[in-house]
């Protein structure tokens, strides 16, 4: 996975509480066998009309926030389906960092395994960043240090934030689960033989 | 610190692998249900690294999302459907695992499959590449949704690397009233605590209404878990959990079977363990529950209005009711009986089982399907549709005009044929009345399968008990 440090960029506001994984990529975009190419479909419903013309008030069709990596989002971001297509279009689409309230649990997780790095912010800060983001301001993004910072007015202003040891170093590494737990396999096996001694009955049964 | 535990600090102390240096838990997998939609870019993953499925006899795998519900001897038409599932077919081959097709009768939505095969137990860590894996919790199983990563973390490892979740009690007191089902008391405790009052808790539902439910009562319940937010949902195991089990292919038997009786009893939550947080609910205070908006928590009882956003002082909440009424095409104030429907879907994993069929049959008996309305119902599994069809449910379907299918996901997110038009109205058992979720435009009302065969005969949203 990709390292994620620092980043700059424009960030688009995105004013609607509860966006669940249907909005961000509808179901017909996911029969997919393949990780890649969903960027063009993300939040496909919300950026064309049913006849397929372009929904000129929805942020992501308008020119300011072209190739914009950042996303400021309402609370709850994310609920719904697990589906790993969502944050997959996301990444793909260019957006590296999510500015929220809250996220949906199993979305937020998702997140750190594309290397996207979910903020969370108060509302009222979240609803301050929206409206500086319509001015098409340019914000920088400092995993390490966990702050956001941009200039309005003239004036350099600065917000940090929280994040979990674990997932930050996640992310700062680009680390790769699984070759880290495979890492575990004699502990794993362990287990499985004192489960076996154990709980008997989970090991044997197959369907035929 | 008291040594008094919740189900869930039980079943995730018995799965600690190894803590991390970070403080994360490498927790073991017990079981993993695989459906077509989540699992191809995982085991795309295995391949590219070189890694083995490790446990392939702990995994199971079915097509549920894509498959048709009709014509089923055409195959599947959708060329990328198709791919969709022959991919998984071809993956469970190539990596041992067990793959239920769609000529095998045991075929249908994983989360009725797991059970059925007696692969759900108490005790147990389930994972599945789908939010509603919280359907397992029934059984006093710890089960919770992964996304892709997490399913190729599972398949090479047997394990996921996760952080404890805080412990929350919802107790259902009393007995609910004659005709009010699992699904009315789940919509009643989302409305209650809202779509993120379960967020960083695994809930365990508990009080005599909760008791009372039979299996499949209790897995509607802790379907919708997942709808309020929560990790997962967990009810203790008791009686009812293991008269479910006895001879389901997979559960264990004879003497086994009395050994797994005595460890799963030792699972139950200790008197006086402590939970982070406590919902009480009244069952008597609940009478059939329907959703207006976009949202599972935009609940109202049947006898009640559509809201009107005036009253809402909150901001972003009377922006979202305006949003929501716009979408569903509802004036502000409107009694929900009185709103007409054009469709009827009865299915999905949290009520496509025999009983939530069974009475649908008692509505539908003797009475017509409006001429207004197409209503379908989707058996949530083959043996599920076998059963109803020995019991001769599906000459009673047939004879009132319903639309009796082959099993699968269905309607529930129209991935295959089955959708909603643009602005075409719903009456659903299922479990997410998102924009767009059963068709583009389709607007979703959720409710209980007796409430939804109501809405079939008079063509709008009733309160069954007055037919
Ligand atoms: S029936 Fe619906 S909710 Fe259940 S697994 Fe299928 S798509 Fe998901």
């Amino acid at each position: 996975m990709e390292k994620f440090n620092k980043l700059s960029g424009h960030a688009i506001p995105l004013r609607i509480t509860n966006v669940d994984t249907d909005m961000i990529i509808p179901k017909q975009f996911l029969k997919t066998i393949k990780r890649t190419g969903l960027g063009e479909f993300l939040f496909f419903e919300l950026k064309f009309d049913q006849d397929g013309n372009k929904i000129d008030s929805f942020a992501l069709n308008q020119d300011q926030y072209k190739g914009a990596s950042i996303l400021i989002a309402g609370k709850n971001f994310g609920c719904g389906s697990s589906r790993e297509h969502a944050p997959w279009s996301i990444a793909d689409y260019g957006i590296k960092c999510i500015i929220a309230p809250s996220y949906a649990d199993i979305f937020y997780n998702n997140c750190f395994k594309n290397g996207i790095l979910p903020i969370v912010l108060d509302e009222e800060t979240v609803g301050r960043l929206q409206d500086t983001a319509e001015n098409t301001l340019n914000f920088k993004i400092d995993l390490e240090k966990q702050n956001i910072t941009y200039v309005e007015n003239n004036e350099q202003k600065e917000i940090s934030f929280d994040i979990d040891p674990a997932k930050k170093n996640c992310l700062l590494e680009g680390l790769d689960d699984i070759g880290l737990t495979l890492n575990k396999a004699v502990s794993i096996g362990n287990f499985e033989g004192n489960q076996e001694k154990e709980t008997p009955w989970l090991y044997g049964n197959k369907l035929t | 610190m008291t040594d008094k535990k919740t189900i869930y600090d039980k079943i995730w102390e018995s799965h600690v692998v190894s803590t991390n240096d970070d403080g994360t838990t490498i927790l073991y997998i017990d079981r993993h249900l695989v459906h077509e939609v989540t699992s191809p870019q995982a085991f795309e993953g295995l391949r590219i690294a070189g890694r083995k499925v490790r446990r392939p006899e702990f995994t199971l795998a079915t097509a549920d999302h894509n498959v048709p519900t009709s014509d089923r001897d055409k195959g599947i038409t959708d060329p990328d459907s198709k791919l969709q599932v022959d991919t998984l077919e071809q993956n469970a081959k190539e990596n041992n695992i067990t793959y239920l097709p769609m000529s095998d009768k045991r075929q249908g939505i994983v989360h009725i499959v797991g059970p059925e095969q007696g692969f759900t137990q108490p005790g147990m860590t389930i994972v599945c590449g789908d939010s509603h894996t919280s359907t397992h919790g029934a059984f006093g199983a710890l089960a919770w949704g992964i996304g892709t990563s997490e399913v190729e973390h599972t398949l090479a490892t047997q394990t996921l690397i996760q952080t404890k979740a805080k412990n929350m009690c919802i107790k259902i007191t009393g007995k609910a009233i004659e005709g009010v089902t699992a699904k009315d008391i789940v919509l009643a405790i989302i409305r209650k605590i809202g779509t993120a009052g379960g967020t960083g808790y695994v809930i365990e539902y508990t009080g005599e209404a909760i008791r009372n439910l039979s299996m499949e009562g209790r897995m509607t319940i802790c379907n919708m878990s997942i709808e309020a937010g929560a990790r997962a949902g967990l009810i203790s195991p008791d009686k009812t959990t293991f008269e479910y089990l006895k001879g389901r292919p997979l559960a264990p038997a004879g003497k086994e079977y009395d050994d797994a009786i005595k460890y799963w009893e030792s699972l139950a939550t200790d008197d006086g363990a402590h939970y982070d947080e406590t919902v009480e609910i009244n069952a008597d205070d609940i009478i059939p529950q329907i959703t207006w908006g976009t949202s599972p928590e935009d609940v109202v009882s049947i006898d009640g209005f559509v809201p009107d956003p005036k009253n809402e002082e909150n901001a972003d909440k009377k922006k979202s009711i305006e949003r929501a009424l716009d979408y569903m095409g509802l004036e502000p104030n409107t009694p929900v009986n009185e709103i007409k429907v054009d469709k009827v879907f009865i299915g999905s994993c949290t009520n496509g089982r025999i009983e939530d069929l069974r009475a649908v049959s008692i509505i539908a008996k003797g009475r017509k399907v409006a001429e207004s309305v197409h209503a379908m119902i989707v058996p949530g599994s083959g043996l599920v549709k076998e059963q109803a069809e020995k019991e001769g449910l599906d000459k009673i379907f047939i004879d009132a005009g319903f639309d009796w299918r082959d099993p699968g996901c269905s309607m529930c997110l129209a991935m295959n044929a089955d959708k909603l038009q643009p602005q075409e109205r719903c009456a659903s058992t299922s479990n997410r009345n998102f924009e767009g979720r059963q068709g583009r435009g389709g607007r979703t009302h959720l409710m209980s399968p007796q409430m939804a065969a109501a809405a079939a005969i008079t063509g709008k949203l009733t309160d069954f008990r007055d037919l």
